[in-house]
């Protein structure tokens, strides 16, 4: 407010106040700029945020509106701890977190193929790159027919090769996760690829001409060169992969809703659940805040880790 | 992008007894990916072959790739305009997503541009905490954004889908970074013109950084579109549903009728593939950049 008011009355004020006129006008005009999105970011993130911790203490039916609240203390968290079906959810998260491995591996080697050893790259790059930008939705109802039990054409092609009892997928409790897993790497191949490729052009040229000299092999150059080089990307794709392996939601949504007996039930599927389906806000909450301490504990970790395992 | 991306080859090729071996070597490489490709791809190439048969030939074993009989036809007009019909989402998506892409490009293209461009006291405390505002997962937001939602009348709305979607620290992250790019002596000189911000950054600072707003733009797009969770709890009335909960709202109403899903997320994918054929640069480049996830 007196900002403004202070650049309307300096504009009257003798020639020696115009740097102070320019100065406000400046400060006006930055924060006239920045306003939208700061006033966006508190209305959408920062007060929900803070709501957050506020409903979290309590146990709140959202129908009664209102009135249906009742602080708790730090009720929900003290059962939150004793929750077989809430641990269910973090052990599949954290067995999820092998795919992230798994297809960064597959990803670095894809990339380094596609960008030394075949024609037509361009080509190959959109290839490895389209189940990444496919609606994920879209990809889950295919791969759901896909893996269909008895119809299916996995297990038809199964079945041909003389397999008798080939795995439900989906649906059996022991194959359901791998199956969503399956998926994941598939997906998220596109993307590692790119990063990576990135990163491959970053690698100055003449340390493999001087390798190359010195007489050291190609795998030798890809162990002591290459690899090395690489692992800002492939600490920043880790980082990536793991914050968004804890949010994984759409799959478990479209394909199995947490099942079969809760074998794919993730934490954000089961903070959905709660929430809007048991309508136990205050729960949902206390789960959200667990969530969100996971997902800040990783990226301080990313912090710390970047100076100290990122040689370079 | 694809000129950057010089092949690291040079270093390989030149030795010099080897030239023929090398090629032949390629020429089987590039075969053996080009296999690993089509198996790569056979989840999509399934899916539209789906899309074209009748209901009786999608589960044939052995697959049948080309349809035997085509009903390609019918299975598309039955999922454009039968019920629930495709052609209402497909409307509500691109209304969603151009709304979002509007808003969130306007907003983040001016406070990157005060965040690079002008000097004001706590410019810096409020870049920090828009980018701490980047580590807040959504998920964790989504009992709070849904009482919010509820209480403003917000709930049920495609502006609040809108809203909710528009506001995020990458964009104003992106942008700055390209901001930064310009030389601030032309924004000093226009000043000397007696040129005002609004001015300066209308006519000088956009058209300077167009193609990292068109980056972000599709890359806005491809979220926005593909986007399931925010929908799934933020829209009840089936008449607002986007593509991504219309499929499977149709894929549940249709029960069995697998060759119409098909062809139901075949025009799901479609404009998503048809922005990143023709953006293709936009795209790549965009995520090798950031390395950036919606």
């Amino acid at each position: 407010m007196d900002r403004s008011t202070s650049a309307s009355s300096s504009s009257r004020l003798s020639r020696s106040r115009s740097w102070w006129s320019m100065t406000a006008k400046e400060t006006l005009a930055g924060y006239l700029f920045a306003a939208p999105m700061l006033l966006g970011l508190t209305v959408f993130i920062l007060i929900p945020m803070i709501s957050l911790f506020f409903i979290s203490l309590t146990k709140w039916n959202f129908i009664q509106g209102l009135s249906g609240v009742e602080m708790v203390g730090l009720d929900n968290f003290r059962h939150l701890f004793q929750d077989k079906t809430f641990f269910v959810s973090m052990f599949n998260n954290l067995k999820l977190l092998l795919a992230v491995p798994v297809a960064l591996f597959l990803s670095l080697i894809i990339a380094i193929v596609v960008d030394e050893l075949v024609y037509f790259k361009g080509f190959f790059k959109i290839i490895y790159f389209m189940p990444y930008i496919s609606s994920i939705v879209a990809v889950a109802i295919v791969f759901q027919i896909l893996f269909h039990p008895s119809q299916g054409p996995i297990n038809g092609f199964l079945m041909s090769l003389g397999i008798e009892n080939p795995p439900k997928w989906l649906a059996d409790p022991t194959y359901a996760l791998p199956s969503i897993m399956l998926i994941i790497i598939w997906t998220s191949i596109g993307f590692n690829m790119i990063v990576y490729l990135a990163g491959l052009q970053a690698i100055p040229k003449d340390l493999y001409e001087a390798a190359e000299i010195d007489g050291a092999s190609k795998w030798r150059q890809f162990a002591a060169i290459t690899v090395p080089m690489l692992s800002p990307t492939t600490f920043f794709l880790l980082i990536t992969g793991v914050i968004y392996s804890f949010k994984t939601f759409d799959l478990i949504a479209v394909l199995t809703q947490g099942g079969p007996a809760k074998s794919t039930n993730v934490m954000v599927y089961e903070i959905y659940d709660q929430a809007f389906v048991n309508l136990k806000m205050g729960y949902a909450a206390a789960e959200s805040v667990f969530l969100f301490a996971v997902i800040l504990l990783i990226t301080v970790l990313q912090f710390w880790g970047q100076k100290k395992w990122v040689n370079y | 992008m694809d000129q950057p991306l010089k092949p690291a080859l040079p270093a390989h090729s030149s030795k010099p007894s080897s030239g023929s071996s090398v090629t032949l070597t390629r020429i089987i490489v590039t075969a053996i990916m080009l296999v690993v490709g089509i198996l790569f791809l056979l989840p999509f190439i399934w899916m539209l072959s789906a899309s074209f048969k009748t209901e009786a030939d999608v589960f044939q074993y052995p697959v049948q790739w080309i349809p035997h009989t085509w009903n390609a036809i019918e299975n598309y007009r039955t999922v454009w305009f039968g019920d629930p019909p495709f052609i209402l989402y497909y409307w509500n998506s691109i209304k969603v997503s151009v709304m979002t892409i509007l808003l969130s490009v306007a907003a983040s293209a001016m406070a990157a541009y005060a965040f690079s461009k002008i000097k004001f006291p706590g410019r810096d405390t409020l870049f920090v905490i828009v980018l701490l505002t980047f580590m807040i997962p959504g998920q964790a937001l989504l009992v709070p954004q849904f009482i919010m939602y509820r209480s403003l009348g917000l709930f049920d709305t495609h502006i609040g889908l809108v809203l909710l979607e528009s506001f995020s620290a990458l964009g104003t992250f992106m942008l700055r970074q390209a901001f930064m790019s310009i030389h601030t002596e032309f924004i000093e000189s226009a000043k000397i013109d007696g040129a005002g911000h609004a001015r300066i950054f209308m006519q000088i600072a956009l058209p300077l950084v167009q193609p990292f707003i068109a980056t972000y733009a599709i890359l806005r797009f491809i979220w926005t579109w593909n986007d399931y969770q925010a929908p799934l709890i933020f829209l009840r009335s089936p008449e607002l549903f986007t593509v991504q909960l219309g499929i499977n709202r149709f894929a549940d109403a249709t029960g069995e009728y697998y060759s119409l899903i098909m062809a139901g997320t075949c025009s799901a994918i479609l404009p998503l593939l048809i922005v990143f054929l023709v953006a293709q640069k936009h795209v790549i480049g965009g995520i090798a950049l950031g390395g950036v996830k919606g």
